[in-house]
């Protein structure tokens, strides 16, 4: 299995029956994939819909109908479109249960860069900051690292995207939550040792006397 | 409100205006309108929109005629043109988190100030402006942001004016239409009144200054 379907697949067991759920551009789009069966869970896109479905069969698509990447998508039964002070509304309100955000970098007490490399990469925030300090819960999907270079680091070196840390983080190797602003280790990826894992992280990591290996579906919890 | 033909209705618009253009990566952008700024060579503007799109798509057509003096959007990374002018110095790109910026229009349109958000706390975003405290919980104060014109792209309009959109092609439109002094609609649809029921029509009649008729 792949880094990207091990983040998804672990991510997925974080989605509960009747929330709102906000999944950002790549690995976290990848988690509606991979939902528990019996729940069901309200997908919103950022640019205005609940009730985002899979791609529509070729030719069904709608040029008005399209996810926050600009790319058609479907509409489930029950879903509904709004203007984007709304969709933001849901998102500062307290509305939104958990946010599923792409990383560059996260540091030991939890804060997220993941919107600009100075110099090379400046995109916009778009709807990242927004996310990231007023969703319920923020999960971060990441690679362990890249380069060599563990993402997880002992501060961000990147501009952050808020003050506010984030919930959890899952990368292929770990599941990290920060408890007290401090990075700590939850589980490990299947055939993954806890020394692996430190070994690739920069961050200083707290282990508990007992780490879990990370479930990648519900059957097997 | 009154009708008119498209190139009259961009004929309206001066060199140097400051315009809000609906859209969300072109989803929801009145194209017609802006082919005909390019067709008129309508120069340093100041565009303010979610996005500037992709290179020869809605919002990117004016920046890759060079018609745009500055940018105030939430993101760029689709249109590597707008990001080289910004780095080259050639068009100043103003970056905000897409939610302040909505409700920064938002405001505009409603009679407010501006608006209070905990969204860029403790990030470059709050370089420069004034933070307050209400109960205790700290806030960014982000001003109201107005244009001279909004380029409105609505699904259906009526006789009248009355507009109603559709799916995600709503995104910043009815926003939009509140925060201009003139509002200028492209309609996919013109329908006769009374065929949008008085519980969809999204933005009254009353806002909406010109019409573009069909051609």
């Amino acid at each position: 299995m792949d880094a990207q379907t091990v983040i998804a697949k672990r991510i997925a067991l974080e989605l509960r029956d009747g929330t709102l759920v906000n999944l950002g551009i790549g690995i976290p789009t990848r988690v509606a994939s991979y939902v528990p069966t019996g729940i069901k869970v309200y997908f919103q896109s950022e640019n205005g819909l609940i009730g985002t479905g899979a791609l529509p069969e070729e030719g069904m698509h709608h040029r008005l109908l399209t996810d926050a990447g600009g790319k058609p998508v479907a509409a489930l039964p029950g879903a509904c479109t709004f203007d984007s002070a709304m969709s933001f509304g849901l998102i500062r309100g307290g509305h939104l249960d958990m946010t599923v955000l792409g990383g560059l970098q996260v540091d030991q007490t939890g804060h997220l860069a993941n919107w600009m490399i100075p110099g090379k990469m400046v995109p916009g925030m778009g709807g990242a900051m927004d996310l990231a300090s007023g969703a319920k819960r923020v999960v971060i999907a990441m690679q362990h690292s890249a380069k060599g270079k563990s993402k997880l680091v002992k501060v961000c070196t990147l501009p952050l995207t808020s003050a506010r840390p984030i919930d959890l983080l899952v990368t292929e190797l770990a599941v990290i939550a920060f408890p007290g602003g401090q990075a700590t280790l939850l589980e490990t990826a299947p055939g993954v040792s806890v020394q692996q894992v430190l070994d690739m992280t920069e961050a200083q990591l707290v282990v508990p006397d007992k780490v879990p290996e990370m479930a990648l579906s519900a059957a097997s919890l | 409100m009154r009708t008119l033909s498209l190139a009259d209705a961009v004929a309206l618009i001066p060199d140097g205006a400051s315009l809000m253009i609906g859209g969300f990566m072109a989803v929801g952008t009145p194209e017609s309108v802006i082919d005909e700024l390019v067709r008129q060579g309508k120069r340093n503007l100041t565009v303010i929109a979610n996005d500037t799109a992709a290179p020869g798509v809605g919002i990117g057509k004016l920046i890759g005629a060079r018609l745009v003096k500055k940018v105030i959007a939430s993101h760029i990374g689709t249109n590597p043109e707008t990001q080289a002018l910004m780095i080259a110095g050639e068009m100043e790109v103003d970056l905000v988190p897409q939610g302040t910026l909505i409700e920064r229009i938002r405001a505009g349109g409603f009679g407010l100030g501006g608006i209070l958000t905990a969204t860029g706390l403790g990030t470059v975003v709050e370089q420069g402006k004034q933070k307050v405290a209400v109960d205790g919980k700290d806030y960014l104060v982000e001003p109201a942001l107005r244009a001279d014109f909004a380029l409105v792209n609505a699904f259906l309009a009526d006789y009248l004016g009355n507009l109603a959109y559709a799916l995600t092609g709503r995104n910043f439109n009815p926003v939009i239409a509140m925060a201009a002094d003139t509002v200028i609609v492209a309609a996919d649809n013109i329908v006769p009144v009374g065929v949008i029921p008085p519980d969809h029509v999204v933005t009254p009649a009353a806002l909406v200054d010109y019409l573009i008729t069909q051609s």
